[in-house]
């Protein structure tokens, strides 16, 4: 197959579209426009529907309606607009709507920036909008990766009756990489849910509000139940952990750049390990724990002023330091300054933690 | 010889109002009720349940029902609708839900001239949070937030939604009708008929306001509510503003 | 082999084409390849540079720190990235709007000064600048076949653009023979 080179989120629209995405509602917001331009090009040769619509708002309701009738929909933003969908969000989470977010996420808080950033790891691993509720959400690396979870969260979203987020940042979303657009074949889920007409059947019902005793609460058990379900969907990249006296963690784009950082100080023989969580919710505990030791350290870098550092904690759970390298937005790191700092870590005492 | 009346539209469940004694929304979802099984679409039907009195209408309507978030309900309807083309697609949406807070999706779904219909229930307050001023609260209306009286200088004047909407080219039926007479009953179900035909003639938007009692948080008995609304067609007069059957 | 190489000028130069451009020979060669452009708003008459990874190797970061090679279409850009150019590194530079008096720390670079907007100029497409010395930066460093970059730019190109791929072309050409006669120490045809 011949590789396109194409930018992470043409890559996203691509994958979309691989998988039989029907329908996509968006409003433009810097620096993803590249996946509702090439929708706007796309989906109505292929019978789908392409819609612009007056706001953030709009789009993620127009998404809502789309997904209840069971098409493969989407919606793509980045930060102040995912920002803006929140309250439906937690809609379609309550809904046990199948819709896929896309978040190229920028600079925050406010208006913060157009350049990379990944401050919006709480907003999407925590839920932006009210209740106890979570998305699923994919974190992609490479632009093939970007193309691969996207087509999958389709089916994810199908197999959980769930809302899936990939999550991503403006590093992925502009550069430019091969992708090998290989066919996709959409897994097909029952969905007796969908708002389809009530031929021959009583009227089918998609609400959220329950008022009657214990109902609400019998209604989140069985979503926390599924959120448990789910955790057999978590995926980590891994190398290079095996006697490691360092542990350095990213998420997303960022993790090319610490890549390079790490195989430079393991080239030079340094004792450097990798963790990489593909899925964000749920968190990748069980790739963390066997190698929480008291000898091994972590060093969670991020481009943000620390989010993921918290699941890392709580995923260790005490048994070994942990460690934060944080870039507030702004310009992006070089391999050399992880590099530097991977080199510092290791000379560092091991604090009151061995004892 | 005259067709027997039928007593139970078979579109609605058998189950007794949750409404206020005097309130209209039983009578709009018994002519909403009868239109769709009327014209033979309750297999098509896409009904969204918004927030306010009526998010219980899919206890009511045997039909495919969503819920949407407080104002989005014609941005999910524009979503079903897009998706779903086969699909007949309607909002049953409060003056606060449709005017207020989803002012921004009702008016571009019309400008777009989405083939769903929009119904407005207006009863010049928020009924189900306990009577506050609404976009159509008329001037000098109490309410539990103008306890004096809507006050123009401070609120401004009520918006007349069927006016602004006749002025739209995506719209292609478009009236305000009310159900505190037998006579005006019979009106506003024509007008619904003719709101749901010009969806399924894709002709475009179509809309029907219905100006209501909501007599508990007028502070009225049912009776002399369907006397308020006579005085409520001064600010919102019942007509058709367009049909462009 | 891995080729790390920063492109910078002015908005308008096409930096960002000639780097898509880069990447894309890179691709069609085989090789596995990285573009980052710097976005946003100096995109329009600021400075404008993104940075091109061509390697036989999986690639990691796109982002480079240390640069094996530049090119530089402005004085801005080479203040900005010479000092990052790594020793021995090749920096092919504008002589049009670089002049080589002006550039300090040339002893540990191979520089090569290229008239790159008089070449393109005399191919009569004056604001193919760019692509005269990405041409030269082709020929100097033999990092992909030059046919690979014609091939690519029909890939870019072809067919929405396709009224621009000769003048493309035609200036590429001459960089290429520029960079060859640098190199050979004498004329050279492509």
């Amino acid at each position: 197959m011949k590789p396109l080179l194409v930018k992470g989120s043409e890559a996203i629209a691509l994958g979309a579209l691989a998988a039989g995405c029907r329908c996509y509602f968006g409003y433009p917001i810097t620096p993803q426009n590249e996946i509702p331009e090439l929708m706007a090009r796309e989906l109505p040769k292929r019978g789908g529907v392409f819609l612009q619509a007056e706001s953030e708002l709009a789009a993620v309701n127009m998404l809502l309606g789309a997904a209840s009738t069971g098409v493969r929909a989407m919606t793509s933003s980045s930060s102040p607009g995912i920002s803006l969908m929140a309250e439906t969000f937690s809609y379609l989470a309550a809904l046990e709507l199948p819709a896929v977010v896309v978040n190229v996420s920028r600079g925050g808080p406010g208006l913060g920036g157009i350049e990379a950033s990944q401050g919006d790891y709480f907003q999407a691993t925590k839920g932006a909008g009210h209740g106890d509720y979570h998305f699923l959400v994919l974190s992609p690396a490479s632009i093939q990766e970007a193309y691969e979870l996207t087509a999958r969260a389709f089916d994810l979203a199908e197999k959980y009756r769930q809302p899936v987020m990939i999550l991503t940042d403006a590093l992925l979303g502009q550069m430019k990489e091969p992708l090998k657009a290989r066919k996709i074949k959409p897994r097909t889920y029952p969905k007796d849910w969908a708002l389809t007409g009530a031929r021959g059947r009583p009227g089918r019902i998609l609400r959220s509000l329950y008022l009657g005793p214990g109902e609400l609460r019998a209604r989140n058990e069985l979503l926390q139940k599924k959120y448990r379900a789910m955790r057999r969907e978590v995926r980590a990249e891994v190398f290079g952990t095996e006697g490691a006296q360092l542990i350095v963690c990213a998420f997303g784009s960022l993790t090319r750049i610490v890549k390079e950082a790490v195989q430079k100080a393991r080239e030079e023989g340094y004792p450097v390990g990798y963790l990489r969580p593909i899925t964000l919710f749920p968190f990748p505990e069980r790739y963390f724990a066997p190698l929480a030791r008291p000898e091994t350290r972590f060093l969670v870098v991020e481009l943000n002023c620390g989010q993921m550092v918290e699941d890392v904690k709580l995923a260790v759970c005490g048994k070994a330091e942990v460690e934060l390298l944080a870039f507030p937005p702004s310009d992006l790191p070089t391999p050399e300054e992880i590099y530097q700092r991977i080199k510092k870590c290791l000379r560092k005492p091991r604090s009151s933690l061995r004892s | 010889m005259p067709k027997k009346a039928q007593i139970f539209p078979s579109v609605l469940r058998e189950r007794p109002f949750h409404y206020c004694p005097g309130c209209h929304h039983g009578i709009a979802h018994r002519l909403l009720a009868e239109v769709i099984e009327e014209l033979g679409i309750r297999e098509r039907a896409y009904g969204l349940a918004s927030i306010g009195c009526a998010c219980f209408l899919y206890y009511y309507f045997d039909v495919d029902i969503c819920e949407a978030p407080h104002g989005r309900s014609c941005a999910a309807a524009t979503g079903a609708k897009r998706a779903r083309p086969d699909l007949v697609v309607f909002t049953y949406q409060g003056d606060g839900d449709f005017a207020a807070i989803g002012l921004g999706e009702s008016l571009h779904a019309a400008a777009r001239g989405e083939r769903i219909t929009a119904i407005m229930i207006n009863n010049t307050v928020y009924g189900m949070t306990g009577g506050q001023l609404s976009p159509t609260t008329v001037v000098g209306q109490r309410t539990t937030t103008t306890p004096q009286g809507r006050d123009p200088q401070h609120y401004g004047h009520p918006m007349q939604i069927a006016e602004i909407l006749a002025s739209f080219p995506g719209v292609a039926f478009c009236a305000r009708v009310a159900v505190n007479t037998p006579k005006r009953v019979l009106e506003a179900k024509e007008a619904l008929r003719k709101a749901f035909l010009a969806q399924l003639e894709d002709r475009g938007f179509g809309y029907v306001e219905f100006l209501s009692a909501c007599p508990i948080n007028w502070k009225t008995d049912p009776v002399e509510a369907l006397e308020k609304v006579d005085e409520l067609v001064e600010t919102f007069p019942l007509k058709i503003f367009k049909d462009l059957s | 082999m891995k080729f790390e190489v920063i492109l910078a000028g002015f908005g308008g130069q096409g930096i960002l084409f000639a780097g898509n451009l880069l990447a894309q020979a890179g691709m069609e060669a085989g090789l596995q390849v990285t573009f980052l452009p710097v976005y946003g708003p100096e995109m329009r008459g600021g400075t404008c540079n993104c940075t091109v990874v061509l390697s036989d190797r999986e690639i990691a970061s796109p982002v480079v720190t240390y640069p094996s090679a530049l090119l530089i279409m402005n004085q801005p850009s080479l203040d900005k990235f010479l000092p990052r150019l790594r020793p021995g590194g090749l920096a092919v530079v504008n002589s049009n709007l670089v002049s080589p008096e002006k550039v300090q720390e040339a002893s540990r670079a191979k520089l090569v000064f290229v008239p790159a907007d008089d070449l393109a100029e005399e191919e009569g497409a004056p604001r193919l600048g760019t692509m005269a010395a990405l041409g030269a930066l082709v020929a100097v460093s033999e990092v992909v076949p030059p046919e690979k970059v014609l091939s690519g730019l029909k890939t870019l190109l072809f067919p929405e653009k396709k009224a621009f791929l000769e003048p493309n072309r035609k200036v590429f050409r001459r960089g290429w023979e520029f960079g060859q006669a640098y190199k050979l120490g004498e004329p050279s045809k492509f």
